[in-house]
């Protein structure tokens, strides 16, 4: 198929405001009349609130209000469950919790008053490792709940207990991983705007899902969603962490700015961003597998347990993609999973890229790894022997039939690319020196978009206006990974159009389609579709206002290169914008609102079978690295990523999404932790919480995959999460092979692999066997 | 609360400027406050992000670290200053070209960290690009693209 505007290296619609400092973030909005406010924190991860006295605050100068959560008109919200406090009320349940938030005229005087806030505390107990949150007799972190599980998701599949006596060689494992920052580099901003354009409260700022937090404001005021109006501006990079921490502070803003009558602006600082955001779930995971001597897998058995923390935020989804996810893509005849997500006193955990799927990725690949070991197969040979392919049955029993299943062709590109069979070979003789070298590689497969967490679907409007340019507005977000491009390159493809003509209006949600979350890498495939919907509408509408005018058939019509064509003898017949005109003549509408429902899905709580996701997405990522055996330095010294996106409607922007995917995996692997200890966070801005920087940066090959999936707008599916989830295990996979021993604990940091064990968490030897 | 004001007066992207300030104001806030000069980031606000980087006399500075009362005289290059005559200079196109925005949180400080390499060091290596941008968070991008725009230039400028 030939394109003239998709599948193309078309620049960035938004770039050229962002290489000026014309952009405008949240934090650089500036309303006549503006009032700063400023959140008070909890002073203890759990305790009860005996009194708070804000008297003294409220007599500094400049103060104009202090709220605390006697204010709030409904003080629970929540995406899935609501019980998260918009300000704390009877007890404060981890760190970040706010107490109280002061409205002032400048920045200056509302940080001074929050420190003139009198609280009394009684400290409480607290619980700070889900296993004991687990216990039957554990406290009660939401009093009004039965116990402290937020959730669990099984999967069932043939039977486990006879297949492990069938097996030749069984291996049990145990792997965790850390709480991670998302490092947005822009901190949350909110900008609350009172009666404003007939809205009640017209809210701006870096909000990554404006529907989401419409809801959430619109809750908590008690008032319709009409007069909640949400409109995003750019957004300073999100990864999944721009939601409810982003609504939680936009109601707050929102009570103070109707308190006040007036605008009320809130920037987070970097301390306040890690002290009060959620964070990446931690995982323990327990995993059991059997195998014929031969090297087929015969069953699985797993068993991951998340921390919450205080809420329940995304839990019950981020544990959902889990649990369809845990196995990886190997052929299974029995299987027996089960996840679970537990409240506890740590920071709440919710979205972040690869959403339920970096945890488990770093499990199941480094188990293969071992079991390879185990058999004295090669990894390559053991995965060969096991992956999916066309028709190949999930362990929730879906048949794969409905896409190419794609994991031979990463995997051998990706070989390819990184010579691995020869460096493998040479890596594994007796190297000299401290330092050591070792090659690893991770293999995947994703569900594309929501799947069975929620209904998905997307609309989005396009309009062409009576000079021909166009506007173009659907209700997801760019984040920043060029969505905006991507979409207006569709409808520039569907018209026939030069991209130049586009417009993509920012996100207002009083205006724009309400298209659910911008998450689950479900842009491209969800929104490309409603908006390639609206395209073809209006494209009908022309052709068909050209074929009455001019008598012939519509269908013998094509928009191409700026014209409209006869197909049968290439003849010109007009001109985009002559038939623009002619429309707004003839008074016919150029105007289509455009609507993409995901197929169906299905999915059985109880036994974890159906089809939860209507398509998936493979990729496979090989990483060399060196280690030095004398200081515990890991250097990443290349990263081969090949992934499947269906069709690369951007090549270029797709590869910026790998790049950018891989070196968060770097830092997921090797660096980054958020050290908590009894609930406090430890480090709390950039010199102490270290992501990678460009002197971290391996040589990074990109391959790109491209089998059309026959849902996707013009094949395409997603890319966003899949480069972040390979990363981490084909490090360790790596590292393994230099240094001959297995860390079976994320971050691989200094100390773990120099010592094997970690210093910070109080580690012991046993972390690693 | 009495707050005392000094005056300074110093050059900002081509322009004299003369401000009352307060003794602990830092050049960030002037920037974004006082001259609404909001294309300065600010990601941490210890020196850590290089979201705030500007070109102060010559060199690349976090002006989060910088207190506005001391640079008297100085001269003062933002992101809204790279711009001359309605043209881009090379290193914004290039960031364009080669697709080294995304969330474009951390450009205008990449491109001043690129500018300020560029003014002493018309042709670096990629390892010198790297040395120069250490002190540049970006968490979007991986680096790669921007390694690549900058070294388009500095190959353009032979
Ligand atoms: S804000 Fe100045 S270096 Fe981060
Ligand atoms: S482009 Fe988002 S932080 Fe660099």
């Amino acid at each position: 198929m030939k394109f003239s505007e998709v599948n193309k290296p078309v620049k960035r619609v938004d770039a050229y405001e962002k290489v000026t400092g014309k952009a405008k973030f949240g934090a650089d909005l500036f309303f006549p009349n503006m009032l700063y406010g400023k959140a008070l924190h909890s002073k203890y991860p759990h305790a009860q609130i005996i009194k708070i006295n804000t008297e003294k605050a409220l007599t500094y100068p400049g103060v104009k209000a202090i709220i605390t959560a006697e204010d709030i008109p409904n003080n629970k919200f929540g995406v899935i469950i609501q019980n998260q406090q918009v300000l704390a009320q009877e007890e404060v349940l981890y760190i970040g919790d706010g107490i109280a938030v002061v409205a002032a005229e400048t920045k200056e005087a509302a940080s001074e008053a929050i420190k003139l806030i009198e609280v009394e505390y009684k400290e409480l107990p607290g619980i700070f490792d889900p296993e004991e949150a687990a216990k039957k007799d554990a406290p009660l972190i939401h009093s009004e709940l039965e116990d402290n599980q937020v959730v669990h998701h099984r999967v069932r599949k043939g039977d486990v207990e006879k297949a492990f006596t069938q097996a030749e060689v069984i291996l049990e494992r145990e792997y965790t991983t850390q709480f991670v920052e998302h490092s947005y580099i822009e901190p949350e901003a909110i900008i609350a705007v009172p009666y404003e354009h007939n809205s009640l409260v017209t809210i701006y700022g870096s909000i990554q899902n404006p529907f989401s937090c419409r809801n959430a404001v619109a809750n908590v005021l008690k008032v319709p969603l009409n007069k909640v109006r949400i409109i995003q501006n750019h957004m300073g990079g999100s990864f999944g962490g721009k939601d409810e921490v982003i609504s939680s502070m936009a109601a707050r803003a929102a009570v103070l700015a109707l308190k006040t009558n007036q605008p009320v602006k809130m920037v987070n600082t970097r301390e306040e961003s890690i002290l009060e955001s959620y964070k990446r779930h931690p995982y323990k995971m327990k995993y059991k597998v059997g195998a014929t001597k031969e090297g087929k897998l015969v069953a699985m058995e797993i068993k991951c347990i998340a921390d919450s923390g205080a809420y329940a935020c995304q839990t019950p989804f981020v544990t959902w993609r889990s649990v369809v996810q845990a196995t990886g893509p190997y052929e299974l005849p029995s299987v027996k999973t089960d996840t679970y997500g537990y409240y506890t006193n740590n920071i709440y955990t919710g979205a972040m890229r690869g959403y339920g799927s970096p945890q488990i990725v770093f499990a199941q690949e480094s188990l293969m790894d071992e079991l390879a070991d185990e058999l004295k197969m090669t990894p390559l040979e053991l995965r060969l022997k096991n992956i999916y392919h066309n028709n190949s049955i999930t362990a929730s029993g879906q048949k794969l039939d409905n896409h190419q299943v794609s994991l031979e062709e990463v995997i051998a590109k990706a070989v390819k690319a990184s010579n691995y069979i020869e460096k493998y070979i040479e890596y594994n003789k007796s190297q000299l020196g401290d330092k050591k070298r070792g090659i690893g590689m991770a293999v995947s497969f994703r569900g594309c978009s929501l799947g069975a967490e929620a209904t998905d679907a997307a609309g989005a409007i396009v309009a062409i206006q009576r000079d021909g340019s166009i506007l173009i507005s659907s209700g997801l977000a760019e984040n920043g990974e060029g969505l905006k491009t991507v979409f207006s390159q569709i409808a520039a493809e569907e018209l026939g159009v030069d991209i130049k003509r586009i417009n993509y209006m920012e996100v207002d949600t009083s205006v724009s389609p309400e298209s659910g979350a911008t998450v689950a890498s479900r842009s491209t495939l969800l929104g490309g579709n409603a908006v390639k919907n609206a395209a073809q509408q209006i494209k009908r509408t022309i052709t068909e206002m050209i074929a009455d005018k001019f008598k012939v058939k519509s269908g013998d019509l094509v928009l191409r290169n700026e014209n409209i064509y006869n197909k049968n003898n290439n003849q010109k017949i007009m001109s985009f914008d002559d038939a623009v005109d002619l429309a707004n003549k003839l008074g016919v509408f150029l105007s289509a609102y455009g609507w993409y429902k995901a197929p169906d899905i299905s999915w059985d709580e109880e036994t974890g079978q159906g089809r939860p996701y209507f398509t998936y997405v493979y990729g496979c990522q090989i990483a060399e690295v060196e280690v030095d055996t004398a200081t515990g330095q890991i250097e990443v010294l290349k990263m081969v990523a090949a992934h499947d996106v269906g069709r690369a409607i951007n090549p270029v922007t797709l590869k910026g999404q790998i790049y950018g995917g891989i070196m968060m995996a770097l830092g997921y692997g090797i660096m980054e932790e958020v050290e908590i200890a009894s609930g406090y966070i430890k480090n709390t801005n950039f010199d102490e919480y270290l992501i990678p920087t460009i002197k971290d940066m391996p040589e990074i090959i990109p391959i790109i995959v491209e089998n059309p999936d026959p849902h996707g707008p013009y094949g395409a599916k997603s890319i966003g999460e899949p480069t972040l989830e390979l990363g981490a295990p084909a490090i360790a996979n790596a590292v393994a092979q230099a240094t001959g021993r297995r860390i079976r604990h994320l971050p691989l940091n200094l100390e773990r692999v120099l010592l094997g064990h970690s210093l910070s968490k109080g580690g012991t030897k046993n972390d690693i066997l | 609360m009495k707050i005392n004001k000094i005056t300074v007066t110093f050059i900002v992207n081509g322009q004299e400027v003369t401000l009352k300030v307060g003794s602990k104001e830092r050049l960030l806030d002037t920037l974004r406050e006082q001259l609404q000069l909001t294309g300065t980031k600010e990601g941490c606000s210890v020196g850590e992000c290089g979201a705030c980087t500007v070109i102060l006399d010559g060199k690349a500075v976090p002006s989060c670290l910088i207190l506005t009362g001391q640079i008297g005289g100085s001269e003062v290059l933002t992101i809204e200053g790279l711009e001359a005559d309605g043209k881009l200079d090379p290193l914004q196109q290039a960031f364009i070209d080669y697709h080294a925005v995304q969330c474009g949180f951390c450009t205008p400080g990449m491109l001043m960290s690129a500018k300020a390499l560029l003014i002493h060091n018309p042709h670096p290596s990629r390892e010198e690009i790297r040395t120069a941008l250490e002190g540049n968070l970006c968490r979007c991008t991986g680096y790669e693209q921007i390694i690549e725009a900058i070294e388009s230039v500095a190959k353009n400028c032979q």
